[in-house]
């Protein structure tokens, strides 16, 4: 039972889904990269090329900075096998008291921000202690932080509206200074541009000289070739949008942070043994435990820093509109868990990753974006976002339930190798299709939380 | 004997996972009312035969024919290879511990109208089935509260009541111990007798010699041959040779013991059931362990051996009540597992899939996870390291993997076991407690663990082995204590011991003295 041919031919793909996160789920996240392709062109087409407009483009990140940042911090909560539905709250919370301490007590606008993420810790810290050392289920404390923390936006602001200054809004809706000769683009943007270029370069050098170390095989030299060639062509033509737009504008700062956490919580996830422990916690509670695993730190930390990131979002988002109202962040816990469930991590944890949310939490800003475009009203727009979110899922998991590829991965596996009785995902040896079959996904992700 | 006849036929199967052919033609040919072994090293494709045999791997993910009762079967799930009379009982057992007897053995099949269950009925049904296989207790009985032989048993109920004609049993007698193998043996002897054809896989020989009627051997996924014991009888030797294409020396590794001076000691340990607090699982129990020597703890399933060992390692079982343990002379304080990692101690689980291993992660990632630090900068994860670890591993332990990127779950379960110990290994620690490490492992891989074990003893190590087989106690152990009821029995050299004198201390309440 050696190697076979196949392994090796499948290899070049393989490593291109590499790119995406790599791991288990990889094959998933190439399937959600191509629906994201899928969509945009089809609302390129149908907007009749509104979607692909900078102004657009610029608006779309703006937009959606703050749900990607949420769905950042979720994706971890959900590997670890939690849930977090108080991150709309929290960052209404946390939204109106930074707006109440510049408004009312002229606190400066960076302090203000420190301040912000001082009180997403403390939320932090308390929902994390019930879920990780009371052992009570995320899914009841963060209900109950809901609540709270919608009430307490409410009675700090008496359910009214505080605007914000101007310095602060450049954190939601501002763009990188201009600089140097007038091109007709924004030199910052293009700066940007070569910035990130130049990074996927060195990264694909860096990745192969490591595995030269491992002695492992290598992936061949033309992947590691096609995969920069088509990385830095998306890379030049998002720059030359970005940079053309108005007078003024450039790729936003909004935008910049998103990038930034998910450079820094990507690598966290995938090369820490903090981001290990995440996963061991979330795949087998027990066995990490007996790893040697603080799974009780694990979760009180996941809590925590979600708590941090949703108060970050909550900033952005005021800073955007400028103001901190009563009804900021309604509904954003749903957004951002359906980004992670379209980006391919597991309702019962242990499966998941950043880049895979982000793309998923794109699937559903183009959606909103092209159809409010397309004139398609709020009524509908749930609707369709409602469906997109349970084919997606319902593909995966009918797939490994089944055992048959799903239609994601039928698109990717007939251009290679048709294997009709690939179980990727599925634990081999549970019998999958037992009358009892649909219990053990509950019983798991019960017993994902501590007791 | 009148010649039987055949009851299925399965006519060259092939199945390949990506990167794995894990059946390459395999044929096999089961006579109605025999019982046919299967037997193979780790790997060799045993379970995968039954998967597809068993609609687990629908029609068309493999190819070859299934015949069974002289019709060609195309199953598409579970369900319906059941409906033609062919259950399959996985090792792991998957039956619901918080519902009851009853419950478990009609669930998915409840008797009633109109969606109303008929709990009576149920009841009645229920008892008769047990009784069928043996059993006496309470249908209401939770599945958690009776031990896995019975739980095994309550799975062959369910499968009565499917009205099974040919039962697949997966290494059904690798968690049970002697006494309740044995009665689920006879009961599948008599299964025979009332017309049901048994399909056993089974790394335990000796049973296999005892129960069955032909045999077929699969070596890397290919047939090798078929041996009919009612014509020719068999030997555990000649099923070895089969299997390993060689006949194999000695099963245990010849060594000689270098015991130094004790440097691990246990005083008086006392643990609390974690549930029942009037329940004591561990009775103030006191051991020690030098360099270099391999200790044995034998006892009945639910003795307290796994509690003991557990509890040890950093209180990770019940509740401490009282006890020290002193290392090096020292006394060290294990209050949680990292701590007990630290001081040096690992403890590789009986129950791989529940508590060894994250099944969702890859074998690079599982032989590391529990000692990261050991490949950190800071706290950054040197992948470099962790593949050079892996992959010394996997060829120091022979896991039979293509790469160490494999997700652990595509693994067969021998294989499995091995990264569980790479695992421990890793951690290199001065006292390794294994519990019942060759559970489901083959012959050859048996002997290349307890020749590891061995090693790791020369090298200067401590090590207790806790199994549930008398003669691999006997062989690689230096001493070996008796646990019966939570309380130790005895503390015998294995070179004194015999299997009749341990048995003996492992069901009597005589509390040693020394
Ligand atoms: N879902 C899967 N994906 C990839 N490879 C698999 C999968 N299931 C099994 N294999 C491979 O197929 C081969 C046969 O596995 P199988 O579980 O049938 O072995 P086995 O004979 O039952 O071994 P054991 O005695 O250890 O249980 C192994 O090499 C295993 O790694
Ligand atoms: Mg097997």
């Amino acid at each position: 039972m050696s190697t076979t041919t196949q392994q090796k031919r499948s290899g070049g793909l393989r490593e291109l889904g590499k790119m995406f996160g790599g791991g288990q789920s990889s094959g998933r996240q190439v399937g959600i990269l191509g629906a994201l392709v899928v969509i945009v062109v089809i609302f390129q087409i149908a907007t009749g090329g509104l979607t692909l407009d900078p102004t657009n483009l610029i608006n779309l990140v703006n937009q959606n900075a703050y749900v990607l940042i949420l769905a950042i911090g979720m994706v971890m909560v959900i590997i670890a096998g939690h849930i977090d539905l108080s991150v709309g709250s929290v960052a209404a919370f946390t939204g109106i008291i930074v707006a109440t301490s510049m408004n009312s007590w002229n606190l400066p606008w960076p302090l203000a921000i420190l301040l912000g993420l001082v009180i997403g810790a403390l939320i932090g810290a308390w929902q994390g202690w019930w879920v990780a050392y009371v052992g009570v289920p995320a899914f009841i404390v963060t209900l109950a932080g809901m609540l709270i923390f919608r009430g307490g936006n409410q009675f700090i602001g008496n359910s009214a509206t505080v605007p914000v200054p101007d310095a602060f809004t450049i954190i939601g809706g501002g763009f990188l200074p201009d600089f140097g000769p007038d091109i007709g683009y924004s030199n910052p943007t293009l700066l940007l541009g070569l910035a990130v270029a130049v990074v996927i370069v060195i990264q694909e050098i860096r990745v192969r000289r490591t595995q030269t170390r491992m002695g492992s095989e290598k992936a061949p030299l033309w992947v590691s070739i096609v995969k920069i060639v088509i990385l830095l062509g998306i890379v030049v033509y998002a720059t030359l949008l970005f940079a053309g737009g108005r007078i003024g504008t450039s790729f936003p700062v909004s935008g910049i942070i998103l990038g930034v956490l998910v450079l820094v919580y990507s690598f966290v996830t995938r090369n820490t043994t903090f981001g290990r422990h995440i996963y061991a916690v979330g795949g087998n509670w027990h066995a990490a435990e007996l790893s040697g695993v603080k799974t009780k730190r694990i979760n009180f930390f996941v809590m925590m820093n979600m708590s941090v990131l949703a108060s970050l979002a909550g900033m952005i988002a005021v800073a955007r509109s400028v103001a901190s109202g009563p009804g900021d962040g309604v509904g954003w816990e749903l957004d951002a868990i359906a980004a992670v469930f379209i980006g391919g991590a597991a309702v019962s944890g242990g499966i998941g990753t950043i880049v895979g949310s982000i793309v998923g939490g794109l699937v559903i800003a183009v959606l909103n974006n092209g159809l409010q475009l397309l004139g398609v009203g709020v009524d509908r727009v749930q609707i369709i976002k409602g469906l997109v979110l349970l084919l997606a899922v319902g593909i995966d998991v009918y797939s490994k339930r089944q055992g048959r590829p799903t239609l994601r991965g039928l698109l990717r596996r007939n251009r290679k190798n048709p294997s009709p009785g690939d179980q990727n995902a599925v634990p081999i040896e549970r019998p999958s299709v037992a009358p009892t079959g649909s219990a053990e996904e509950t019983s798991r992700s019960q017993s994902t939380t501590p007791n | 004997m009148t010649a039987n006849p055949t009851i299925l036929e399965m006519r060259s199967i092939t199945k390949e996972f990506p990167g794995v052919k894990a059946l390459s033609e395999v044929s096999i040919e089961v006579k109605a009312g025999e019982i046919h072994a299967i037997c193979g090293e780790n790997g060799a494709g045993k379970s995968t035969l039954m998967k597809v045999l068993s609609g687990v791997y629908p029609y068309g993910t493999y190819s070859g024919d299934i015949i069974y009762q002289g019709q060609e079967m195309r199953f598409k799930d579970i369900r319906s290879s059941e409906h033609a009379g062919i259950v399959i009982i996985h090792q792991e057992l998957a039956l619901i511990p918080e519902l009851s007897i009853t419950e478990n053995i009609f669930l998915g099949n409840e008797p009633g109208r109109g969606g109303i269950i008929d709990w009576q009925v149920a009841k009645t049904e229920a008892i008769g089935l047990l009784a069928r296989v043996g059993l006496s207790d309470d249908p209401d009985t939770q599945i958690k509260n009776i031990g896995v032989g019975k739980q095994q048993l309550v799975e062959i109920a369910k499968a009565l009541n499917k009205s099974v004609k040919l039962l697949i049993l997966d290494e059904p007698t690798a968690a049970l111990n002697e006494a309740d193998s044995q009665h689920l043996l006879d009961l599948i002897r008599g299964l025979k007798g009332k017309g049901v054809s048994s399909i056993m896989i089974s790394h335990k020989l000796n049973e296999i010699e005892a129960v069955a009627d032909s045999i077929t051997i699969i070596r890397d996924g290919k047939t090798i041959e078929t041996i009919d014991v009612v014509a020719n009888g068999v030997n555990e030797d000649r099923i070895i040779q089969g299997m390993v294409g060689r006949v194999l020396e000695n099963r245990f590794p010849e060594h000689e013991s270098t015991v130094g001076e004790v440097f691990f000691e246990v005083r008086n340990w006392t643990v609390q059931h974690p549930l029942t607090t009037e329940r004591l699982v561990v009775k103030n129990s006191s051991f020690t362990v030098r360099r270099g020597e391999v200790v044995g703890f034998a006892g009945l399933m639910g003795a307290g051996r796994t509690e003991l060992a557990m509890s040890i390692f950093g209180r990770s079982y019940g509740t401490y009540l009282s006890g020290r343990v002193f290392k090096d002379g020292k006394e060290i304080q294990l209050r949680n597992v990292s701590e007990a990692i630290d001081h040096g101690i690992a403890y590789v689980s009986e129950d791989r899939k529940s508590l060894g291993l994250n099944l969702l992660d890859d074998i690079k990632r599982s032989i590391v996870s529990a000692k990261l630090s050991k490949i950190s900068k800071g706290s950054v994860v040197d992948k470099v390291a962790e593949h050079t670890v892996a992959e010394r591993f996997r060829t120091s332990l022979r896991i039979k993997t293509p790469t160490v990127d494999e997700g652990v779950n595509k693994l067969s379960g021998g294989n499995q076991q091995k990264v569980v110990l790479a695992k421990w290994m890793f951690t290199d620690p001065d006292l390794l407690i294994l519990d019942e490490p060759t559970r489901g492992i083959d012959v050859g891989a048996k002997t290349e663990i307890y020749g590891i074990i061995r090693d790791l003893a020369a090298q200067g190590k401590g090590i207790i082995m806790i199994s549930s087989e008398l003669p691999e106690l006997l062989g690689v152990s230096d001493r070996i204590y008796t646990i019966f009821e939570g309380t130790i029995t005895a503390d015998l050299p294995s070179a004194e011991a015999d299997p009749e004198t341990l048995m003996k201390n492992m069901t009597s309440k005589r509390a040693v003295s020394r």
